[in-house]
């Protein structure tokens, strides 16, 4: 079966690959990733706030008690000895592609455009042949508006699309006016794709210690419905970029779902730690098989077939699907 | 201002460096070695740490090979590795300095028996006697004079580079070992412009033939011999002079030498170097950077017309009677021999008796050829990095004019007892006019030091004049002043000693101005420049009146700048340094103003090009706003209305602080005579008090609507700076506005108060940090928070009445729990300890808990530093006027120093009850069985005890004879004495782990606590032996191979020693636990306590979660190893720690020390993961008695 697949430009063996976590941080998961079948490793985010205050902590942490005391002017090695977690991801960048020869798509996660954009370009030169930003925006400010989230949004891809010619997915949240307008302005600002959704490591309330917990939640297929709702409204109408899916494949039925609705690449993560890298070879298996005995003949044919150009009933994934199921609910 | 500094051609036509005499001996060194054996001391530690730093980038020695290093446990240790390395015919070298040369000396011995070519280098310092100084003299090098080793001294950063390359050659060439030694911080970190050799001048003054012939040397089976024999009275005397020959052969060969490198270089040195008029008549004999001063003095008085000369003794060991005669003019009447070492009770310092000896030793040879015999008078001088400048230098030639000059005199002192000082005059300067000097005053925190030898780099390297900087800290870890001294011209600055007046004075720190005479330092017409919050506008009038005058009186031409409000501006956080640096540049006008501002932008591209482009930006921002705002003050020369500096303490302080504290605190040490101070090192205790810094910008504030009284906060303070009270409610009517209370919780009618210090506290925020309480209605709102405080005096008048008017608790109140603990009296207050320090907490703890009956021997580090650093200590006394009696020997000998503490008490106890039980009759047989029998540790017995022995005292004051008088020496002894052992890793786990061991194994009823920071801390953060798998410190750059070393589990193997392991900021019930059971176990306790550290590389405000985090992740499991426990059929180890909630890189991923390139250390997370849960398996079989 030809599972083959074009992901932001780069020809993938198949759509599978593990979503941005930490399960790209270790060579021996990695190999085994690809040994599992991945059509491509997509590594952890650099965050914007690790390039931006390690290089300040640093200075406040190391350098300030540098030279104030006769018998010990410095206490520690000199600097280019430790490596900054910006430096480790660099050169991990560079190991992941000596280790494996699928495409290796690092990731970017920040909101502001700065300084920490070069990194683009140093990932660019360390190997990587895409880069996902992921633009996990949280607006908290009452006189920002929508369209200047929007706006930030733009710029920063603008900004990267400058500093690299590597193809740039963009992975954003749910939580846009209106996806399709922004989508296709983001095609525009020079992204070759987005990635749907991002899910948010949502912190919980302690009431004993009246403190926030910070509780990683593995998602479920339930949370595929709506990545598939987008995939099939997007990829229907924004053509000439590429989809991801990232949030609540768990099975081959999942990823079958999400390449119907228009995904080109199917992000696992959640299902791979719950059940180990290997994992994603199941679902390989699973999705060849199922291809085979509904005599597809390649997984292109399958593509973006239930979107909403091409699904028999698209108001399903409009209006009409929500009156739809309370009428189901009527006693 | 503008100084005009014509370029020396010479210069130009040379390759230049600008460095410190460590680094460029250690790269002389480097090159010239294979194997080197270190070990950190103060001030040697840099020339290890750049070998170390080379070795690990894998930079080549002169013959391609990367030399290896090994850190030892101890200097002893290295001594004994490199006497290894050499026998096996390998290039060694090591640096030293110190006690940790006194280590050396058995060794020193043997390699010099055994002719072996090596030479190491000595940064000379002086020795603890009466007390220890990290500073510069030659106590510690005159001490091995009788080694056999060949001694060779240099004096500048240039020549300490040219004499290591001569002494590495020399001793392949002779055989003899060479000891290079030059003047400790004076010389060793002194930054300079200076020529480096390369290494084609290297190889050629190696003989490689002497290399060859001494690894044809060496212990090898492949042709064996023997080495180390035991000889008999029949041949050893004879067999030891054997190596005369060798000896005899060295002078002239060192100066072969010296007379190649001249050809080489054009550097000319002699082993025996005369400087002055060809006919002198007064000479000085000095060794090291003293004789550089002397040098420049005797060139400025004979230019006055007078004759005089210097000679300056390279070559001290073996020293050639023939060649240092030859050296001195005939005309010499009368020779002044400066030494920098103290011999008490000897004819003479060393040097002193070398020259009467060579000068007799001459005449009867008759090689003297003096037209009169010269008289010779020795001194002594600059002991500890005393200065000795050229006012001191000339006060020694005049009197070599007297008739009858003083011998045995000292210079640059007031000695009053036996009246041996010269007097000097004070104005007396020899600063060349073209010399450009500053001085610039700075926090530790804000790189001005930084930037200052940044500013000498760049006019060392861009221009063609000679630049000069030398540092001077104070005692303080934490909010520490620093100055720095920099000169500017364009021949090489001889000038080694302070600057008393510069053209340029910088305070860049406002508050400085209301404590220190800074302008002492101005020269007259010179430039102030202050950072300062006012407007050249307001300025004047916050000044105080003392600043005033001078600036009127100097004529002093004042500049301001809010620097912070540039840095703010541009985004650069709060360092202050870079636009300093630039308004020095611009006010002096050394380099014009724009190639000054391009040099300053191509070093901060260097410094911060690696933490990206947009730091580096910021940093051009402030450079290129900072002269926007600086701003020259219209000074009013006849409005002087400022306000007095306050008084350095206050007048309710002792005579001895006012009068001595005092002094040393205002910068005035240096005017102190002998008689201001005890001979025997002894001072005073409890003088933290008096030294009020104010160095925290905000302060915590107490809620007490919201306060759970747990008094955590008082507990983690590592500077007692916030305390805890409960008292009777009546007492509150005389409290001050603003104090605040609330009612105690438990008992009716009490009430209860958080109180900050608020001139002690220094901002940690870890009481804020620790304190669980918290809003119900505002959760980020905590019982404490960090404030600034407008209303200082407010709180200084409340703190006051906490402290002087209420109560403190019955000692019987207090138990081994957090809360009650805090209520004690700290007897450890104010200490000098780094801002959010991890170690002090404990021993606060532990003077709570046991201070007035505590005994301390602490090992030299950080705690003896912070315990007894001068000018005011934190050990105090309570109301009765007891308190910890606290002593440090020295680094290695700690444990055994306690042992003896121990063993003595225990001994006057002994004859306190013999003689107790002997005068039975008369003293009463109630009293004296319920004094033998009132031994028991707990605070009521003791009490108890205490008041008995009062009877006692009363009784036997009546009683007749001499027991009685002798009862009445030890009486007190009845009473149980605490003994604790104290000291860091570096001591417990090194260089006294066998001290430790003996002491552990002895039996004895001491508790050591090992206050664990895994590096050695106060020397700058060396590996340990108690360093973790993977942490990246100094020696070992790469990261540590080798897992961190359980002394723990060594203790507890012997079964009958309390062992705990704690971490305060994770289970501080449990430290408390474990030092109430220490104390009560009558044998020998050893205490692991977890310490957090600046130089763990993260913010010391985050350790304590720090602590919590190693606790939970394993990697610091709480535990209590208590033999008493066995007899109760019970295992003896109890752990105290859950088992791990998190992995181990969640520990290691916050520090910086753990993020060691990986490929350094490969696998380190997971090795260090499976090194916990093994660890942890063997702690969990111990507890479940398997």
């Amino acid at each position: 079966m030809n599972l083959e697949t074009d992901y932001l430009g780069l020809k993938l063996k198949n759509p599978l690959m593990p979503g941005a976590s930490p399960l790209a941080d270790d060579l021996a998961t990695i190999r085994r990733l690809e040994d599992a079948g991945a059509g491509a490793i997509v590594m952890h985010s650099l965050f914007e706030e690790q390039i931006n205050l390690e290089r300040l902590a640093v200075e406040r942490d190391v350098e300030s008690h540098t030279e104030s005391f006769a018998e010990a002017t410095t206490f520690f090695p000199n600097e280019e000895d430790f490596e900054e977690t910006c430096e480790e991801y660099l050169s991990l960048v560079g190991k992941i592609k000596e280790t494996v020869s699928v495409p290796v798509i690092a990731s970017l996660n920040g909101i502001t455009p700065g300084g920490w954009t070069s990194y683009a370009k140093l990932i660019q030169e360390a190997g990587a042949d895409a880069l996902e930003l992921n633009y996990y925006d949280l607006p908290s400010d009452p006189t920002k508006t929508g369209a200047d989230v929007e706006a930030r949004a733009l710029d920063l891809v603008k900004a990267i699309r400058k500093e690299v010619t590597l193809p740039i997915a963009v992975k954003l949240s749910p939580f846009f006016s209106s996806l399709p307008n922004f989508v296709s302005e983001l095609k525009n600002a020079g992204a070759n794709g987005v990635i749907v959704f991002n899910r948010f490591y949502q912190p919980n309330i302690n009431i004993e210690d009246l403190d926030t917990d910070s509780v990683l939640e593995l998602s479920t297929s339930a949370e595929l419905r709506l990545r598939l709702r987008w995939l099939a409204v997007l990829s229907a109408q924004i053509e000439g970029i590429s989809y991801g899916v990232t949030g609540g494949v768990h099975t081959a039925a999942d990823a079958i779902r999400a390449i119907m609705a228009g995904a080109n690449g199917v992000q696992l993560v959640s299902a791979l730690l719950q059940n180990g890298a290997d994992y994603l070879g199941t679902v390989l298996t699973d999705l060849t098989k199922w291809l085979e005995e509904h005599e597809y003949d390649s997984l292109a044919q399958m593509t973006g077939t239930m979107n909403l150009k091409h699904c028999p009933d698209a108001t399903a994934f409009e209006r009409g699907n929500y009156l739809r199921i309370l009428k189901s609910w009527q006693p | 201002m503008s100084v005009n500094l014509e370029p020396s051609s010479s210069v130009r036509s040379q390759k230049v460096s600008t460095l410190d005499a460590n680094e460029a001996v250690a790269s002389v060194a480097y090159r010239l070695s294979e194997t080197i054996a270190i070990y950190p001391i103060t001030p040697s530690s840099p020339m290890a740490e750049s070998c170390d730093e080379w070795s690990a980038k894998a930079r080549p020695n002169l013959w391609g090979a990367v030399p290896s290093l090994v850190e030892m446990q101890s200097e002893a240790g290295a001594a004994g590795a490199v006497h290894g390395m050499l026998n096996q015919g390998a290039l060694t070298t090591t640096f030293t300095a110190s006690q940790g040369l006194l280590l050396m000396i058995p060794n020193m011995y043997k390699i010099a028996g055994e002719l072996l070519p090596y030479c190491f280098h000595v940064t000379a310092r002086a020795l603890a006697t009466h007390a220890l100084s990290i500073f510069g003299d030659h106590s510690d090098v005159m001490a091995c004079r009788q080694t056999g080793f060949a001694m060779i001294a240099s004096n500048s950063v240039q020549e300490a580079q040219d004499i290591a390359l001569v002494a590495h050659a020399a001793t392949f060439e002779t055989r003899v070992p060479f000891m290079h030694f030059f003047d400790g911080f004076r010389t060793s970190h002194e930054v300079a412009k200076f020529h480096p050799l390369e290494d084609d001048v290297l190889r050629a003054m190696i003989d490689e033939e002497a290399i060859h012939a001494f690894r044809s040397r060496s212990l090898t089976p492949d042709r064996p011999t023997i080495r180390g024999t035991a000889q008999n009275p029949d041949v050893y005397f004879q067999a030891r002079e054997a190596c005369n020959p060798f000896y005899d052969a060295v002078p002239a060969k060192v100066q072969a030498l010296f007379d190649k490198f001249a050809a080489l270089t054009g550097r000319q040195y002699h082993i025996y170097e005369y400087s002055g008029h060809p006919e002198a008549d007064r000479l000085v004999v000095a060794i090291g950077s003293g004789a550089e001063t002397a040098e420049e003095t005797a060139h400025w008085l004979n230019e006055q017309g007078q004759k005089v000369g210097v000679l300056k003794v390279r070559l001290y060991r073996p020293f050639d009677v023939a060649a240092f005669v030859k050296a001195i003019p005939a005309t010499v009447k009368s020779i002044a021999v400066l030494d920098r070492t103290k011999e008490p009770g000897s004819l003479g310092e060393p040097l002193y008796l070398d020259v009467v000896t060579a000068l007799v030793e001459a005449r009867s040879r008759g090689i003297s050829n003096f037209e009169v015999e010269p008289i010779v008078i020795g001194g002594r001088y600059g002991l500890g990095s005393k200065e000795f400048d050229p006012a001191m230098a000339k006060a020694v030639f005049d009197e070599l004019t007297k008739e009858q000059p003083k011998n045995h005199f000292t210079i640059g002192i007031y000695e009053d007892l036996t009246h041996s000082s010269l007097e000097w005059d004070h104005t007396f300067d020899l600063e060349a006019p073209d010399v450009h000097r500053a001085v610039f005053f700075g926090l530790g925190a804000d790189g001005t030091v930084g930037a200052n030898k940044n500013s000498i780099k760049i006019i060392g390297g861009e221009t063609p004049n000679f630049a000069q900087g030398y540092f001077v800290y104070d005692s303080k870890k934490s909010g520490a002043m620093t100055i720095s001294h920099l000169r500017f011209g364009p021949r090489p600055i001889a000038a080694h000693y302070l600057i008393k007046s510069a053209q340029f004075v910088a305070c860049h720190q406002a508050t400085f101005v209301e404590k220190f005479d800074v302008l002492a330092y101005a020269a007259p017409k010179g430039t102030f420049l202050l950072n300062t919050p006012h407007s050249a506008e307001t300025i004047w009038d916050h000044l105080p009146l003392e600043v005033q005058k001078q600036i009127v009186a100097k004529e002093l031409k004042f500049y301001v700048i809010d620097a912070s409000a540039v840095a703010r501006a541009a985004g650069t956080g709060g360092r202050t340094n870079t636009i300093m640096q630039t308004c020095f540049f611009a006010i002096s006008g050394i380099l014009p103003r724009e190639e000054a501002i391009e040099q300053i932008k191509k070093s901060i591209r260097k410094t911060y090009g690696r933490k990206g482009e947009d730091v580096v930006q910021k940093n051009f921002i402030a450079v290129d706003q900072a002269l926007g705002g600086l701003f020259e003050v219209s000074v009013p020369k006849d409005k002087l209305n400022g306000h007095h500096r306050p008084p350095t303490v206050p007048d309710a302080a002792p005579d001895f602080v006012k009068t001595v504290t005092a002094t040393i605190m205002d910068g005035k040490g240096d005017l102190l005579p002998s008689s201001a101070f005890l001979p025997d090192g002894t001072w005073p205790v409890g003088t933290t008090k008096w030294e009020k810094r104010n160095i925290a910008d905000r302060l915590p504030v107490w809620d007490s609507s919201i306060c759970i009284q747990c008094n955590k906060c008082a507990f983690v303070c590592p500077h007692a700076a916030i305390r805890s009270k409960h008292y009777d409610s009546s007492l509150l009517e005389s409290a001050p506005e603003g104090f605040k209370s609330v009612k105690f919780r438990g008992v009716e009618g009490q009430s209860f108060t958080i109180q900050v210090a608020p001139e002690d506290c220094t901002g940690c925020t870890l009481c804020s940090q620790v304190c669980p309480a918290k809003s119900k209605a505002d959760p980020s709102h905590k019982a404490l928070t960090m404030e600034f405080i407008p209303e200082r005096e407010k709180e200084i008048a409340q703190y006051d009445y906490f402290l002087n008017t209420l109560p403190l608790p019955s000692r019987t109140e207090i138990k081994a729990d957090v809360k009650t603990s805090q209520f004690a009296e700290p007897l450890f207050e104010y200490s000098g300890a780094c801002t959010g320090c991890g170690e002090t907490p404990y021993i606060k703890l532990l003077t709570q808990l046991f201070g007035d009956r505590l005994v301390v021997a602490n090992a030299t580090g950080c705690s003896s530093i912070y315990g007894g650093n001068l000018p005011t200590t934190p050990y105090t006394t309570d109301a009765n006027g007891r308190g910890p009696a606290w002593s440090n020997s020295l680094f290695e000998d700690n444990a055994e120093y306690g042992l003896g503490f121990r063993w003595a008490i225990d001994k006057q106890q002994d004859i306190a009850r013999q003689l107790i039980t002997k005068l039975a009759p008369q003293i009463g047989d109630t009293l004296v069985t319920d004094l033998l029998n009132g031994n028991a540790r707990d605070e009521a017995s003791i009490a108890a005890q205490r008041e008995r022995v009062a009877a006692l005292k009363a009784k036997i004051a009546g009683i007749e004879g001499l027991d009685a008088r002798r009862l009445e020496d030890v009486a007190d002894y009845l009473v149980r004495k605490s003994t604790w052992i104290l000291g860091g890793d570096g001591w417990g786990y090194d260089i006294g782990y066998g001290g430790v061991d003996h002491v552990l194994a002895s039996g004895a009823d001491v508790n050591i606590l090992i206050l664990d920071t895994e590096v050695y801390s106060n020397t700058g953060g060396q590996a340990s032996k108690s360093t973790p798998f993977g942490a990246t410190a100094k020696f070992a750059v790469a990261g540590k191979h080798s897992p961190k070393k359980d002394i723990g589990m060594m203790a507890i193997s012997y079964g009958n020693i309390y062992v705990g392991r704690v971490a305060f900021g994770a289970k501080d019930a449990q430290t408390v636990k474990v030092f109430e059971e220490a104390e009560s176990y009558a044998g020998p306790s050893l205490i692991i306590a977890y310490s957090h550290c600046i130089a763990h590389g993260y913010a010391l405000s985050r350790g304590l979660d720090q602590q919590r985090l190693a606790v939970d992740t394993g990697i610091w499991p709480l535990y209590r190893f208590d033999p008493r426990r066995t007899a109760e059929g019970l295992p003896a180890l109890q752990i105290d720690s859950a088992a791990p909630k998190a992995k181990v890189g969640e520990y290691l991923r916050n520090e910086l020390r753990f993020r060691t390139k990986p490929e350094n250390v490969a696998g380190f997370e997971a090795y260090a993961q499976d090194l916990v849960e093994k660890r942890l398996a063997v702690l969990q079989k111990l507890a479940e008695g398997k």
